[in-house]
């Protein structure tokens, strides 16, 4: 879906659901996770449907994730850190499991 | 403690260059972003994005590391990677900025001048499926290109109106990024309305700019004209990209689809601020109302660059100096050491708004897609539809805040920076009013979801000394 046209300085490890991906130092953490082959990162909350990054600047909240355990944090205003770790499917997703149609 | 002489929210070239000259005039500043470092949007990553230190994203993009560098030097205090979430006018005329400094941490500034820089936001495009990951803006693309180097792989298409679309297929051309399709949107009649904006359009510095980027665009990419309609097309994420242009449908396969439809000023914050906001019925959007400084009606908070109407980094910047200037006669009674400097930041301010209006005209959005069909998602985050808000403006929702009460439409995290401006023009297209009569979704403090956390945390504080 998307490839990176600079090699990067350096690289640091992050987990994403648990698994460990090696990714470039100070990278964006939205575009680490795209490039790492998730293009979903949360469900919405009332129809439970995939969503990726979409405005890249902390205006449209598609991008939540949980970072080291806070929720719901902006993935494309996070730049991603050593032992990092993130979740994907914010708690709305669990929320939207709920929530009758 | 003594609050600071002034706060600036933001770190593009408005809120820089305000920033270096109220420093320069003597002034206390604290400069507070969301972003990692300076540059905002326009200027991302001019200090170590992909592109820091080179040109290849063209001279422009290359100004943001000079402002950035005279930044650095003017020693102004910044707090990056924190979000304002509030601005409140004291009893005494002081403000008091609340700021998100972490997920579980917030503090207040205060402040006796506040110049909001908050920049633009992309108008929102909602076609069928923009819901999909693998749908994303031209923006968005952009700002990966400028901070990380990451560029679309496999078929991408851009779809919709406005210069960033070129400039962006101009940049993919220029680093050898292939891009199939570009779906042009924008109404046939565009050219006719734009006519009579020439002369300012060829006196302006886009005549050339632009004329290049279109050279650049066309070469490399298959352009298609009088684009009808646009829908994203896949399961759990984007497949392919359907179009329709007359008579002709087609379905082409993509990986990306990218959707631009020009940008409008970010009002969250300065609406919320209680500053007096007007429709733009040239530019389609709601801007603040401002003196020749960038003052609002709320004395004290004033507005420079794009957040105040959409002018470019070059107007934005001398919008900051001019600001500046404001805020230091009001705070100190002189402009600094001469108004010469001032007049050449007007004029400046003039030569870069020449051949808006032409830009404005030309790459207008198609009323079809302000105001698109009932199946369409309008409001990402609570998932209405064009029909839904249609419904219940038929039931007799009287404008957009009952609209909101009705279906939710703006009721979710973004607070309406995704469907407020659709969901007016779809009001508009339903009842004749015009926008300036509708009116905009009220838009209230904290402009960003905070957490039970940064609340509480809030009450410790309120002292300079919390960010010192």
């Amino acid at each position: 879906m998307f490839r990176r046209l600079v090699e990067p300085a350096g690289h640091v490890t992050v987990t994403i659901d648990g698994r460990p991906f090696s990714v470039a130092a100070g990278e964006t953490l939205s575009t680490a996770m795209l490039l790492a082959g998730f293009a979903g990162l949360r469900r919405s909350a009332r129809l439970g449907r995939e969503r990726g990054p979409f405005c890249g600047m902390g205006v449209c909240f598609d991008c939540l994730v949980t970072i080291d355990g806070a929720a719901n944090r902006q993935a494309c205003l996070v730049r991603v850190r050593d032992g990092m770790a993130v979740q994907t499917g914010t708690r709305l997703a669990a929320l939207a499991d709920t929530v009758p149609e | 403690m003594m609050p600071f002489d002034l706060v600036i929210v933001g770190a593009g070239p408005a809120g820089l260059r305000a920033a270096v000259e109220a420093a320069a005039g003597g002034l206390s500043v604290m400069l507070v972003d969301e972003g990692r470092e300076p540059g905002g949007q326009i200027y991302r990553g001019s200090e170590s994005g992909a592109f820091a230190g080179t040109a290849k994203l063209g001279p422009d993009y290359a100004a943001g590391a000079v402002l950035a560098a005279a930044f650095r030097a003017s020693g102004v205090q910044a707090l990056f990677g924190a979000t304002v979430i509030q601005i409140e006018r004291e009893a005494d005329g002081s403000f008091c900025v609340s700021v998100a400094t972490g997920h579980d941490k917030a503090v207040v500034i205060r402040a006796k001048v506040v110049i909001a820089a908050t920049g633009a936001q992309e108008r929102p495009f909602p076609i069928d499926g923009w819901t999909l990951p693998g749908v994303m803006t031209a923006g968005a693309a952009q700002t990966m290109l400028k901070a990380d180097g990451v560029v679309p792989d496999g078929p991408v298409v851009l779809a919709g109106t406005g210069p960033l679309l070129y400039l962006l297929a101009a940049q993919y051309a220029a680093l050898g990024v292939a891009i199939d399709t570009l779906l042009d949107t924008a109404a046939p009649g565009n050219w006719r309305r734009a006519l009579r904006h020439v002369p300012g359009f060829l006196a302006s510095r886009y005549a050339f700019k632009g004329l290049g980027l279109l050279c650049k665009a066309l070469a490399a990419t298959r352009i298609i004209r009088g684009v009808e309609a646009v829908a994203a097309i896949g399961d759990t994420r984007l497949s392919a990209v359907a179009y329709r242009k007359g008579a002709t449908e087609r379905t082409i396969p993509a990986h990306v689809l990218l959707l631009h439809h020009g940008v409008v000023p970010q009002i969250n914050l300065t609406w919320s601020a209680g500053a007096q906001h007007r429709w733009n019925a040239a530019r389609l959007a709601f801007e603040p109302v401002r003196d020749a400084s960038g003052q609002t009606d709320v004395p004290g908070l004033f507005i420079a660059g794009d957040s105040g109407g959409i002018g470019g980094a070059q107007a934005a910047e001398a919008e900051g100096a001019l600001a500046a200037f404001g805020v230091l006669r009001m705070l100190r009674g002189t402009a600094g050491d001469d108004d010469r400097t001032e007049r050449q930041w007007r004029r400046r301010l003039a030569v870069s708004l020449r051949g808006r209006a032409f830009l404005d005209a030309l790459y207008a959005p198609r009323q079809s897609h302000l105001s698109p069909p009932d199946d369409v998602i309008v409001c990402r985050c609570e998932e209405v539809t064009a029909g839904d808000i249609r419904k219940a403006v038929r039931r007799g929702a009287m404008g957009p805040n009952q609209v909101k009460a009705f279906t939710r439409a703006g009721m979710g995290p973004c607070q309406s920076r995704m469907c407020g401006l659709t969901t007016v023009a779809i009001i508009a297209a339903e009842t004749g009013q015009s926008p300036s009569d509708i009116g905009h979704m009220r838009l209230r403090a904290p402009v960003k979801p905070v957490t039970v956390a940064q609340i509480a945390s809030l009450s410790d504080t309120g002292e300079r000394s919390a960010v010192d």
